[in-house]
């Protein structure tokens, strides 16, 4: 009998054992975590992985049984994603994430924060020169339902008053919570849309700067601007930071699409996209706490040398986050 | 023949992939409409979840009152945004590297260099449906109810969200542009079962048969694979079909012999000789292929 048998066949019936259990181990891996795994599993991983792989090269040069490679092919490519897969626990991944690649991604790309920020400047100066020649303009750039009565209209008693409400506490939270999840997707959005050769987040940073500068002639043309300033900038050098940011990330994907350089568009398109992905992970999270700083901090606290305490607390806390000089580390 | 249509089809998606033990993996790049699968499989279950969720949020605040209204209600804002931002992060963060529909669809997530799958280019991957999903969806939802400029105004934003829905369409790879951007791919790498060999049945029958060398020589190594996937399949009329077409074409006299023995018994032998080929080094394509 044993004669008869091909040597592809007693190859297969040698190795088998092998195949399976490696073939468990993934299996287990991918269903449930990594963590599943105990020690002896996760030190057989990569031997199992490696004898499989050499089965498939030995099957693909001996054998026929067009089943065997199909499945040897299949298992060595979920052996491979596993085995070089992401190995850094969560831990070491939020720690990297928090001392090296946010802060390294913004300081990428410092040029198109300058020029998001010199975009949502100009969006201001226009907005508020238009407003100035005609009062009329206000209603191009501020949706009315936002504005809620903040108009040119409004009497400066009613515009100062608004600055201070405090309803209690009662829906601050949910307050917040909609301005973070609001702003962070306009935020995203304004990422995502970069990709279109950086056109939209253009038109994007304009339109909020146009905003802002249509509010703040509203509550300057009333005397009441020192008062307009504590209660945005409050949440607003974080939010307004978070949201040039974003424009900056957009920015940099269009240039990237547009302009490649010396490496192939694909390429510089995917090694933008990676670090500029990091910054916008970033930006969600400040966009988090300025949704805090804005349903609380603002509501909570009424006292104009507060909020500008406050306010110039946070530039400097990003600033020196960003952009202070840290010492080189080794490469890895 | 439509086997050997679809392994011309699957070499046109296949793509190489050296590991750094030097052995090409061979990967398959998923095919737009499995891709297209997957995500409606994920958006069912995102819409299903959310109106679950839904429904309960209304559920609970009605059952504790108005004082607790608020916190259902930033739960219930949070569970949104963490649904429509969070699901395909979360789900491609696993080992599986694939959502529950890809997983369905048999397709899992990759970085397009070999190296390892990092967390920017998933969270970037998925931002980035944002361009290609949403917007549109709310364009098409937001349709403009008056015509002249709005409606020109309109086209023409659909037309250029088409530009980058469709963009998995026009590039080898069906990249999509938060592939391209987060420099990742999806590829195809179903669970495979390990099939029974199909030799093994033959070395039981092979005593009963005997064939001349150049008997064995009719064939190549395509015709053998279609005879496996034949024997696989067990269907009786094929297998008939198939039987009287060799022996026809080999000129072998089965008499009394069951179809099946006579092919399992034709396919070990031809297989035997065709293994010992190759391991000196010679592997013939087909029945055309003669050396």
């Amino acid at each position: 009998m044993s004669d008869l048998q091909l040597k592809s066949q007693r190859f297969r019936r040698e190795r088998e054992a092998d195949w399976r259990r490696l073939e468990t181990l993934v299996t287990k891996a991918e269903t449930r975590s990594a963590g599943a795994l105990s020690d002896t599993e996760i030190l057989a991983m990569p031997v199992l992985y490696r004898s499989t792989l050499s089965a498939l090269s030995v099957a693909r040069a001996t054998s026929l049984d067009q089943a065997l490679i199909g499945y040897l092919e299949s298992l060595a490519a979920r052996a491979y994603f596993f085995v070089y897969g992401a190995r850094s626990t969560p831990q070491e991944q939020l720690t990297a994430f928090f001392s090296r690649d946010w802060p390294g991604g913004v300081r990428a790309m410092w040029r198109e924060t300058l020029i998001a920020f010199a975009i949502t400047a100009l969006g201001a100066v226009v907005a508020w020169w238009l407003i100035g020649s005609d009062a009329d303009w206000f209603y191009a750039f501020v949706d009315p339902q936002l504005a809620s009565g903040r108009d040119p209209t409004a009497a400066a008693a009613t515009l100062r008053e608004g600055l201070y409400h405090t309803e209690g506490s009662d829906g601050l939270s949910f307050f917040a919570t909609m301005l973070f999840t609001h702003n962070s997707q306009v935020a995203l959005g304004a990422f995502a849309l970069g990709f279109a050769l950086g056109v939209p987040t253009i038109v994007l940073l304009l339109m909020n700067g146009a905003m802002l500068g249509a509010m703040l002639h509203v509550f300057f043309s009333k005397g009441v601007g020192f008062e307009f300033g504590g209660w945005l900038l409050i949440h607003g050098v974080t939010e307004l930071f978070a949201i040039i940011l974003a424009g900056a990330a957009g920015l940099r994907i269009g240039w990237a699409v547009a302009f490649p350089g010396d490496r192939s568009r694909l390429e510089a398109i995917s090694e933008t996209g990676r670090a500029a992905g990091a910054a916008m992970m970033g930006v969600v999270i400040m966009l988090m706490l300025a949704g805090l700083l804005e349903g609380f901090g603002r509501q909570l606290i009424t006292s104009d040398v507060a909020r500008y305490a406050i306010a110039a607390g946070t530039a400097v806390l990003w600033a020196a986050y960003f952009y202070a000089p840290r010492p080189a580390r080794p490469a890895r | 023949m439509t086997a050997i249509d679809m392994t011309a089809e699957a070499r046109k998606r296949q793509r190489s992939l050296i590991t750094p033990e030097g052995i090409d993996l061979r990967l398959e790049i998923a095919s737009v409409g499995q891709r297209l699968g997957a995500l409606l499989i994920d958006l069912l279950i995102i819409v299903g979840v959310i109106i679950g969720f839904t429904i309960a949020a209304f559920v609970s605040a009605g059952m504790l009152g108005f004082r607790t209204m608020e916190m259902v209600g930033v739960i219930w804002l949070l569970g949104l945004f963490l649904l429509r931002n969070g699901y395909f992060l979360g789900f491609e963060m696993t080992a599986r590297a694939a959502t529950p529909g890809k997983r369905i669809m048999g397709l899992r997530v990759a970085s397009r260099d070999g190296g390892r799958l990092r967390f920017e280019a998933i969270f970037t991957r998925n931002v980035m449906r944002e361009l290609e999903l949403f917007l549109p969806l709310t364009l098409m939802l937001a349709a403009p109810a008056t015509g002249g400029i709005g409606g020109w105004m309109y086209l023409l934003g659909l037309i250029w969200c088409g530009v980058f829905v469709f963009l998995p369409l026009f590039n080898a790879d069906k990249l999509r542009a938060g592939d391209l951007v987060a420099g990742t791919w999806v590829l195809r790498t179903p669970k495979q079962k390990l099939l029974r060999d199909m030799a093994d049945d033959g070395a039981l029958h092979q005593p009963d048969f005997a064939f001349t060398p150049a008997q064995l020589d009719a064939y190549g190594v395509k015709e053998l694979q279609v005879l496996e996937q034949v024997l696989r399949s067990g269907d009786r009329p094929t297998v008939r079909a198939v039987a009287d077409r060799i022996a026809a074409k080999i000129g072998y006299e089965r008499g009394p012999a069951r179809d099946i023995d006579f092919l399992h018994a034709y396919y070990h032998a031809v297989r035997g000789r065709l293994e010992s080929r190759l391991l000196m080094g010679r592997r013939r394509k087909d029945k055309f292929d003669v050396a």
